[in-house]
């Protein structure tokens, strides 16, 4: 008798243990559930940012597609906008040449970026006209009074000289001037145009239609 | 034919490792050495190459380009300098007074005696700053946050 109140402790310590073992388990198993689930999740979650990663590597130095609108590109680039492709590998060597067509952030407003033509390398001179409208447009720019100082005009070190191809309807070199060369962050390659891609599409649509009628 | 299935799986793991790296040190932040005294005593205190800091870069500031005065930048990958002036301020240099373009910012570094900054090359674009500084990484005795 003196035995039993530790036989009773010791019974209570069981039924309690087995209760709570019990719900033990239970989770137990719920958490080797989730942890499934989980670290399939988790694989998922991988997968879409290395996904990602990849996209923001190619985007910002390989080649990238960008939209451009605006009326300081005509003839080459259309007024109402158009999808150009452009890479991002030869400014980092130096390799942007004369005539080129660059993205170049904007000096004015550096969340805009601009579409223009490099007229002018570092070390270059440009020779002017003070009027647009007489003499031949093939080499020499038109530059607003801030800098009618002298007849020509010298690119300095690490600067390019950019112009849009409609000189009447853009703002660049001739409005701020000569702008670093880290600014640019990508070459034109080509144009993908818009109304060809529709048409290309459309045509393929018909052709298969066409295709499927004739083959019932 | 186990050694080159290993060197693939290396590879592999490297290259995806590498992106990863490049896209976070463009979107959130890298660590730059600070070379060069023209930002004592912030940085670089002693002129000892082998104790240069390193430096904590964030480059969330590039979603809007907000800056304030104060903020130190860096630019070019390499060149570090504070913000002493904003968009449309006016600026005293050593002969006249001058007004900060829209889209520039007027950089100095804080010593005055040797720093190629804005007195030097006028005011800088703001689509030339990569990131801006929060605090100093390296040498583990000078780790602190910058205001």
């Amino acid at each position: 008798c003196r035995l039993a109140p530790w036989f009773c402790a010791s019974a209570f310590a069981c039924f309690f243990r087995q209760r709570f073992a019990t719900r033990e388990m239970r989770w137990l198993r719920y958490l080797n559930q989730w942890r499934g689930t989980a670290k399939e999740a988790f694989d998922q979650v991988s997968i879409v940012a290395k996904f990602l990663c990849l996209l923001h590597v190619t985007d910002r130095y390989i080649i990238s597609s960008t939209h451009v609108q605006g009326p300081s590109m005509l003839p080459t680039l259309n007024l109402t906008g158009d999808v150009i492709l452009a890479e991002h590998v030869s400014h980092r060597f130096g390799k942007i040449g004369l005539g080129d067509v660059v993205l170049v952030r904007s000096p004015t407003d550096p969340m805009k970026m601009v579409t223009k033509r490099v007229l002018g390398l570092e070390g270059h001179r440009l020779s002017f006209f003070a009027d647009p409208l007489v003499g031949d447009d093939s080499v020499n720019v038109v530059v607003s009074n801030l800098y009618i100082q002298s007849l020509h005009l010298l690119v300095p070190k690490g600067h390019v000289w950019i112009q849009g191809d409609n000189v009447h309807a853009s703002t660049d070199s001739r409005n701020f001037g000569p702008v670093p060369y880290d600014l640019i962050e990508g070459k034109a390659l080509l144009r993908v145009s818009l109304a060809t891609t529709m048409l290309w599409v459309i045509e393929v649509t018909i052709t298969f239609e066409l295709f499927q009628l004739l083959l019932e | 034919m186990g050694i080159q299935n290993l060197l693939w799986q290396v590879t592999k793991k490297a290259f995806t490792g590498g992106i990863i790296g490049v896209t976070i040190s463009d979107r959130c932040c890298s660590v730059v050495p600070v070379r060069g005294d023209s930002m004592s005593p912030t940085f670089n205190p002693q002129r000892n190459s082998y104790l240069d800091d390193y430096v904590l870069v964030e480059k969330f500031c590039l979603q809007d380009y907000k800056f304030a005065r104060g903020d130190v930048v860096v630019f070019r990958d390499r060149y570090i300098k504070r913000i002493v002036g904003l968009p449309g301020e006016w600026i005293s240099s050593s002969r006249d007074v001058i007004r900060v373009p829209e889209g520039h910012c007027w950089v100095e570094g804080d010593n005055k005696a040797s720093s190629l900054d804005s007195r030097t090359f006028g005011p800088i674009p703001l689509g030339l700053i990569r990131g801006r500084v929060t605090g100093v990484v390296w040498p583990p005795q000078r780790v602190s946050k910058i205001s």
